[in-house]
């Protein structure tokens, strides 16, 4: 069976996922990776196979369950962006001293010039602190194909595999042939305890057996077809890592260069490959996208002069490669370019028409018009663009739950009020062990969860304690007095705002549950609604 | 062949319905196809693009290097500025003339219009007008296509076979709107 398909980078990892035969895929939505597991959920064949896709609460759940799933036997994808693997970081390090039983493939998704993201850490970087394998693709059919392998790869050196996309790659489509589909694992359970029970004793035994299987990895990376010379004659040559590959041959395809590259998109690094193509030039271009990593080790500590890169501003210091900044560095000359006319504004992006988070802001910066100052503690969501006029209502924006945890620390510091705004979905992934904090130590704080029932900034996902919020603050201690529902709408202002105050001014621990639905969902469910009706009226 | 195009709008009007037509006739055609697209933060009502290119030839970067795009497709007229480093020196603005304006500081309508005209070839489309002409506003990115149909470098009967395939699934009616709105832009 062949089959070409027009596909984003994340859609060809979920295709060749689901061809490579995976049980599961267990994910916390997160741009850019969310398209990757939306594609199991709406596949038909997915569906037949019986794969599950629903979305998990966080990315450690979502890694650990991925672990399980491999311990029985079966193949398993787990998708993160990268400050997901943040929160995963602890099953991650340690799932590489356990190994895996079924194939694990880890699919991290980078977003250098943090176009949805607060930074640009490399997961590569991940991928070298757990001495794991890692591969980096360069195009959508090497993702399919490079998918398929990882999951043969992990099977081969019972480990699990690193695959990293970043931004580029996942949300660029490009056709991918598909190739033929592989059955599922059949369920065959881990018996060797020794390797999951990481006592000391065990953990001892099995990092050896990690740090044993090293020159293994490398001798593959060796063999890889992943890495791979494209000839051309000196004395200028080029080292590109992952997608940087597509803007140096972009630029040696426009202007016709004959210089040589190498590309490199398995990791560890294939270390005869590079030697014998490093011996031959005397000017070698390091391009990476993401950190300067493998440029600072091959430049050394001594500053080996031969090496350009990020490092000695060959390539920008930050933020995403492109053909341009690859062209300038090769020495190409740029075409005069057009410059944007001054009249043209910025167009951030902003809340929508008749979003609740606007009028509970706009609520609570009433509020706080009583207090000498205004402090929130917010949290990262749609309601994050609450930092941006007209509405200047937030002071934080960190990770996934530190607004809870924030307004704890700094009431304990003796701010008052200490008030928190989370979403919904972002408290279920990571806010409720601070709200439990708060609890055992009454502290005085007003969290408000800013409740759409949607993980909306990612595109509408189901959120992880719908319908639930309620009951989990009450069954972690809070005060049933000082759970507070209220709807933010306009015509509820006086109202809200009197909540609002009461609860700023309690000295303990109180909950505000803000609901309104997403204006986006409402007009989904609306579409969706009516497909229904018509179908059933045409039948 | 070889055709590098950046459609620009604002997040929700539907930029990407335009690329996948686009994308569905290069493919039927044999060429290669690479179409980079926005998701995430910007797509609450910040200014969004898509870098499409289509040629004979592999393709290589997905994203369009400065000053190599051969069309501007933009479906509001301060965003078809917005991209002008990526135009080539004689490449083409193909525009809707009707502003979006979800911001307080959008610029005099008129310096937008002067800047357009002085800084590329150009095509002024009035997409809302016509768009209402077939009875349906949201066709607003068919009539776009359509006048930039002579631009893509993919005949317009090709472009009409590929609306055809896309839409076929919501049902004759909607084809054939979707078909008279791209031959309205076509004839803008
Ligand atoms: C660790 C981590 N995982 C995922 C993300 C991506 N992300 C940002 S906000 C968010 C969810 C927001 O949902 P919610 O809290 O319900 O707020 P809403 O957008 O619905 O207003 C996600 C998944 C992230 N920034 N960090
Ligand atoms: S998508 Fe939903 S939560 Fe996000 S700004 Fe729009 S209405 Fe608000």
């Amino acid at each position: 069976m062949t089959n070409k398909k027009l596909l984003l980078g994340a859609e060809a990892i979920a295709l060749a996922a689901i061809d490579a035969g995976i049980s599961g895929v267990y994910a916390y939505p997160g741009t850019p990776s969310t398209e990757i597991t939306e594609y199991i959920q709406r596949s038909k064949i997915a569906k037949q196979n019986g794969v599950r896709s629903k979305w998990s609460s966080n990315e450690k759940t979502a890694y650990e369950a991925a672990l399980g799933m491999s311990y029985a036997g079966k193949r398993s994808l787990v998708c993160m962006k990268h400050v997901g693997l943040n929160v995963a970081a602890d099953a991650f390090m340690n799932s590489a001293i356990t190994g895996v039983n079924g194939g694990l493939v880890v699919v991290v998704a980078d977003d250098p010039s943090m176009h949805s993201s607060q930074n640009e850490q490399d997961t590569r970087a991940y991928g070298r602190f757990a001495y794991l394998p890692v591969i980096e693709p360069s195009n959508q059919q090497e993702t399919y194909d490079a998918v398929r392998y990882a999951f043969d790869l992990s099977e081969l050196v019972k480990l699990p595999v690193l695959l990293r996309i970043t931004t580029r790659l996942s949300h660029s489509r490009a056709a991918v042939l598909q190739q033929v589909a592989k059955a599922q694992n059949a369920l065959n359970p881990s018996t060797e305890k020794k390797n999951w029970i990481l006592l000391p004793s065990n953990a001892r035994v099995n990092y050896a057996g990690l740090l044993g299987k090293q020159q293994q990895l490398t001798d593959i990376s060796e063999a890889s077809p992943l890495n791979k010379v494209v000839e051309g004659s000196g004395p200028k040559a080029v080292i590109a890592f992952g997608i940087a590959y597509n803007y140096v041959m972009e630029v040696k395809q426009a202007e016709k260069l004959d210089i040589p590259v190498l590309k490199i998109s398995q990791y560890p690094l294939p270390e005869k490959k590079l030697k014998a193509f490093v011996e031959k030039y005397d000017d070698v271009l390091i391009a990476e996208e993401g950190y300067p990593i493998y440029e600072e080790l091959l430049k050394g500590f001594f500053g080996n002069a031969k090496f350009r890169g990020r490092l000695d501003g060959a390539l920008p210091r930050m933020g995403e490669l492109s053909p341009d900044a690859l062209a300038k560095a090769l020495g190409v000359p740029m075409p005069e370019l057009k410059a944007i006319p001054a009249v043209v504004a910025n167009r951030p992006p902003m809340l929508c028409q008749g979003c609740g988070h606007g009028d509970l802001f706009v609520a609570m910066n009433r509020v706080f018009e009583s207090y000498p100052a205004k402090h929130v503690f917010s949290d990262i969501g749609c309601y994050t663009l609450g930092a941006l006029p007209p509405y200047d209502a937030i002071s934080t924006c960190v990770d996934m739950g530190a607004s809870i945890t924030m307004a704890k620390g700094a009431s304990d510091a003796g701010l008052h009020p200490a008030v928190a705004v989370i979403g919904d979905s972002t408290f279920t992934h990571s806010g409720i062990t601070g709200l439990i904090d708060a609890v055992n130590d009454g502290t005085s704080v007003t969290i408000i969860i800013s409740d759409n029932a949607t993980v909306a900034m990612t595109g509408g996902q189901e959120s992880s304690g719908d319908g639930n919020l309620y009951d989990i603050c009450k069954g972690v201690g809070v005060d049933e007095a000082h759970i507070r529902v209220i709807e933010p709408l306009k015509k509820n202002m006086e109202k809200n705002m009197a909540v609002l105050k009461e609860e700023f001014e309690y000295r303990g621990v109180s909950v505000v549950i803000a609901q309104r639905e997403c204006v986006q969902v409402m007009l989904k469910n609306k579409k969706q609604r009516n497909k229904t009706a018509a179908a059933k009226a045409a039948v | 062949m070889n055709k590098n195009i950046i459609i620009a709008g604002v997040g929700g009007q539907g930029i990407l319905t335009i690329a996948a037509v686009i994308d569905l006739a290069a493919m039927n055609n044999g060429l290669h196809v690479k179409q980079a697209e926005v998701h995430g933060m910007s797509q609450r009502g910040g200014a969004v693009e898509s870098h499409l290119r289509i040629s004979d030839a592999e393709i290589f970067s997905d994203l369009i290097p400065r000053g190599k795009a051969d069309l501007i497709l933009a479906i509001e007229p301060m965003e078809s500025l917005r991209y002008l480093p990526f135009l080539s020196k004689d490449g083409v603005i193909v525009t809707a003339t009707e502003a979006f304006k979800n911001i307080a500081n959008y610029p005099e309508e008129d310096s937008i219009r002067a800047e357009i005209e002085k800084s590329a070839r150009h095509v002024f489309v009035d997409a809302e007008a016509l768009a209402r002409s077939v009875g349906n506003p949201k066709s607003f990115n068919v009539v776009m296509l359509g006048a930039a149909a002579p631009y893509i470098g993919i005949g317009a009967e090709q472009l009409e076979k590929a609306i055809a395939q896309l839409f076929a699934a919501k049902g004759e009616e909607i084809v054939e709107m979707n078909l008279l709105a791209f031959r309205k832009g076509l004839a803008n």
